[in-house]
């Protein structure tokens, strides 16, 4: 009453009052535009950062989970300025420093993941949420991976890829926020397709046994592709459950199948039971076609290799690195761990662990934790150093493109570890490919989605 | 075709006789105690591990430290000497070749020392109580027995090898007199049948033939009437349960080279083993052998190529599918009888 009295309208007032609302809302976005980009999930703001490590330590994968986990611990320790300093020391160009991530602590949650996909997203899920891990690690099975990653995306949080070697990862499933460091199903084909032709020749029948999703999928697919452009026929192509413990009912239909090559796309546990009871059945001393019956892995796990004994010896398949290696990094980082844990490290360890780094030294690089500039550090980012060789993170598929190894059983190993040999190191350029073959789209950096 | 179909009938037997020896000591449980045992798949998985422990403890070494060398990976090198072949010589090597059959000599005192805990303990206490409260203790000590041998042996599979004179393939037809090299099959796995087979023969065997045998059917069939006559029946019901846990322990041992034992080895039986002994029908001793093979062979055959071409992931269902055909046609199962879990 007292304001109409002085002559202001209730015009007026409402007028006043609406351009009071809109200049008090207004303004800040104005003028905090860099703040406002700054707000983002699990943006830390104490004195630590965490990641979620999402590891399968039970299942069909979890000698490799429980492996990862010893790198990511020595990767967090490292980075901390702990132990040794591992590939910090040897990683060109690098923004690390010790001294953590922008000057805050390196601390980790861990979630097991079972080796199941929904287990793995509900796991990422947790620890984005309550941990407020900032940014996601792990999995040795690549349907975990593609789940966590797609998860990812949504809430805007990067995911760094453990083991994963399925083409879909970085192919028709790839993320804006998933990277991953090993390499796939096709490159394993592109290496190990010469390699056969020339120890097996091209007159062969192969018979596949795959695990049934999809890594085993492009896994099949890929090493179709490469063996059929030799020359090879495929005879059969047999889908087995992941976990199927006793695999007899599959493999008695090879023996006379007019097969003379077993191609296991088979993983972790799988692959020892696979390949144990294809010796048990006697197909590695069997003849067909009038040439030996040959045994392929076109994916080596070096942990199962210790795991399926003497039935490794001679079977040629593809690894992403290994421990015996020569290079600076390899050396640096096989010592690190072989100090840290008695015993080498595996390549889901190294991955792992080079995976850590990375995205600590984007940080580094971007000077902030807010994803999209991380995203944009880590696209098209050329280092060294890491056990591979020269390496580009690719920026059209966040596929790392690097050296991949041809390896072979070994015959005589020396110790228990000793069970590999390097046969073959494919140079990047031969394993590179147009990443458009396999579809998929990134989807957007910006604007960071908000989690929770 | 006639090699493919006998390679697949064999790999059935060989499926099925695992199957069969599991779900004969479910049965063996469910017939005399009336006990819906669901940590039976445990005992198998208990009985593998105890050729882990048996092979662990003869594979123990001495580790010395050899500071003036260092391994491939950076670490001081570990000096081992094997224990039992230092104490034993050549009879310590053969006793480590062959760990597993040996296995089975520790495996049959704890499996019945287990089996007898386990009934006076906590399953005497569900006799009369509905099989829905039987179903969850028994469920629950399955958890418990599984999370014990993980926090023990960790969660991975231990590969047990099998005696190194019994590895690769026996040439089966050229034994029948037909081409070599044409139908050969894994000599472990047709030990594991006969195996199977002497044991399931020598269960029927005692409890035909045995005077004990005799009251544990008589027991079986009217159990008040048997208690009237002065026999203690419980006490031999306890003792059946002990024999059902040996026969599902030295069934996981004889199964380890076949199959890396790990904490959920039983779980992974479980559900399979009472699917073949409800087929069976309940309590029905030869019911739960013949429904174990049928179903190993029928899944045996599901898994060839060609039945795959005409009914894709039939090899995943037939298990189940067959179980659903059997109770709609004859809902007590192959054997089952009249009042068996009938309320």
């Amino acid at each position: 009453m007292t304001l109409l009295k002085r002559g202001l309208s209730r015009r007026r007032v409402l007028q006043t009052g609406m351009a009071g609302i809109i200049g008090s809302g207004v303004a800040p976005l104005m003028f905090t535009k860099g703040a406002w980009a700054q707000e983002f999930c699990n943006n830390p703001t104490g004195d630590t950062v965490t990641f979620g490590l999402n590891l399968p330590l039970t299942g069909a994968y979890a000698e490799e989970g429980a492996d990862e986990q010893k790198a990511y611990e020595l990767a967090v320790r490292h980075l901390n300025g702990e132990g040794d300093g591992g590939l910090i020391g040897v990683l060109t160009p690098t923004a690390l420093k010790g001294n953590g991530i922008l000057g805050k602590k390196v601390a980790f949650v861990t979630s097991d993941s079972q080796t199941k996909a929904d287990v793995a997203r509900a796991g990422a899920t947790r620890m984005i949420e309550r941990d407020g891990a900032i940014m996601v690690s792990g999995g040795s099975s690549s349907a975990e991976a593609i789940a966590v990653q797609g998860l990812c995306q949504e809430m805007g949080v990067i995911f760094m890829a453990g083991l994963t070697h399925s083409n879909d990862t970085t192919g028709k499933d790839k993320k804006r926020y998933g990277f991953r460091h090993f390499f796939n199903a096709y490159q394993s084909g592109i290496g190990l397709g010469p390699v056969l032709g020339q120890e097996y020749g091209k007159d062969r029948r192969a018979y596949h046994l795959t695990a049934d999703y999809t890594w085993g999928w492009t896994q099949e697919e890929s090493m179709k592709a490469a063996t059929e452009a030799l020359g090879w026929e495929t005879v059969q192509a047999v889908r087995t459950p992941l976990g199927a413990g006793d695999f007899s009912q599959f493999l008695t239909p090879v023996l006379n199948s007019g097969a003379d090559v077993l191609i296991l796309n088979h993983y972790g546990n799988d692959m020892v039971n696979s390949l144990t009871q294809a010796v048990q059945f006697g197909m590695r001393d069997r003849e067909a076609n009038g040439k030996n019956f040959e045994i392929v892995v076109p994916l080596f796990s070096e942990l199962m290799a210790k795991g399926a004994g003497a039935n490794i010896k001679g079977i040629f398949g593809t690894s992403n690195w290994h421990w015996n290696l020569q290079d600076p990094g390899t050396v640096a980082f096989t010592k690190s761990f072989g100090a840290a844990y008695g015993a080498p490290p595996s390549q889901a360890a190294h991955t792992a662990y080079v995976q850590a780094l990375l995205y600590a030294d984007a940080c580094e690089r971007a000077g902030t934790f807010y994803p999209p500039e991380v995203i944009k550090a880590l696209e098209g980012h050329e280092f060294d150093g890491m056990g591979n060789g020269a390496t580009l993170y690719r920026a059209e598929d966040h596929q790392c493109i690097k050296n991949i190894l041809v390896v072979q059983g070994n015959d005589n190993p020396t110790s228990e570890y000793d069970v590999l040999n390097v046969v073959q190191e494919v140079q990047r350029d031969a394993v590179s490919y147009d990443p458009a073959i396999f579809g998929g789209d990134l989807g957007p950096a910006e604007p960071a989605p908000l989690c929770a | 075709m006639f090699e493919v179909i006998f390679l697949q009938f064999l790999n059935g037997l060989d499926k099925g006789a695992a199957y069969a020896l599991i779900a004969l000591g479910l049965t063996l449980v469910f017939g005399t105690l009336g006990v819906v045992n669901f940590a039976h798949g445990a005992l198998f998985m208990l009985g593998s591990f105890c050729a882990v422990l048996f092979r662990q403890l003869l594979t123990m070494e001495t580790v010395t430290i050899d500071p003036t060398k260092l391994s491939p990976w950076g670490a001081p090198l570990e000096v081992r000497a094997p224990l039992v072949q230092a104490w034993f010589g050549d009879f310590g090597a053969v006793l480590v070749n062959y760990s597993v059959p040996a296995s089975i000599i520790i495996t049959i005192p704890i499996m019945l020392l287990v089996g007898i805990l386990l009934e006076r303990g906590i399953i005497k206490h569900f006799y009369k109580r509905p099989h829905a409260e039987q179903i969850l203790v028994t469920f629950g000590l399955a958890i418990v027995a599984q999370e014990v041998i993980k926090a023990f042996f960790g969660p991975n599979p231990i590969p047990q090898p099998m005696p190194s004179d019994l590895r690769g393939a026996a040439d089966i037809g050229a034994f029948l007199g037909m081409q070599a090299n044409v139908i050969t099959y894994p000599i472990w796995r047709l030990v594991y049948f006969l195996f199977s087979a002497v044991i399931i023969g020598g269960v029927f065997a005692f409890l035909q033939f045995t005077t004990f045998g005799m009251v544990v059917r008589a027991g079986m069939a009217d159990r008040e009437t048997v208690g009237l006559l002065g026999i203690n029946i419980d006490r031999r019901f306890t003792i059946m349960f002990g024999l059902a846990a040996v026969v599902a322990g030295i069934a996981g041992v004889m199964y380890t080279p076949l199959l890396p034992p790990n904490y959920h080895l039983g779980m992974d039986f479980l559900v399979l083993s009472f699917v073949v002994v409800v087929v069976g029908g309940m309590g029905s001793l030869p019911g739960a052998v013949a429904a174990g093979f049928l179903l190993g062979i029928l899944q045996s055959f599901a898994s060839m190529t060609q039945v795959k071409a005409l009914i894709p992931g039939i090899d995943q269902i037939i298990i189940y599918l067959v179980a659903v055909v059997i109770l709609l046609v004859l809902p007590r199962g192959l054997f089952g009888r009249r009042g068996v879990m009938e309320a």
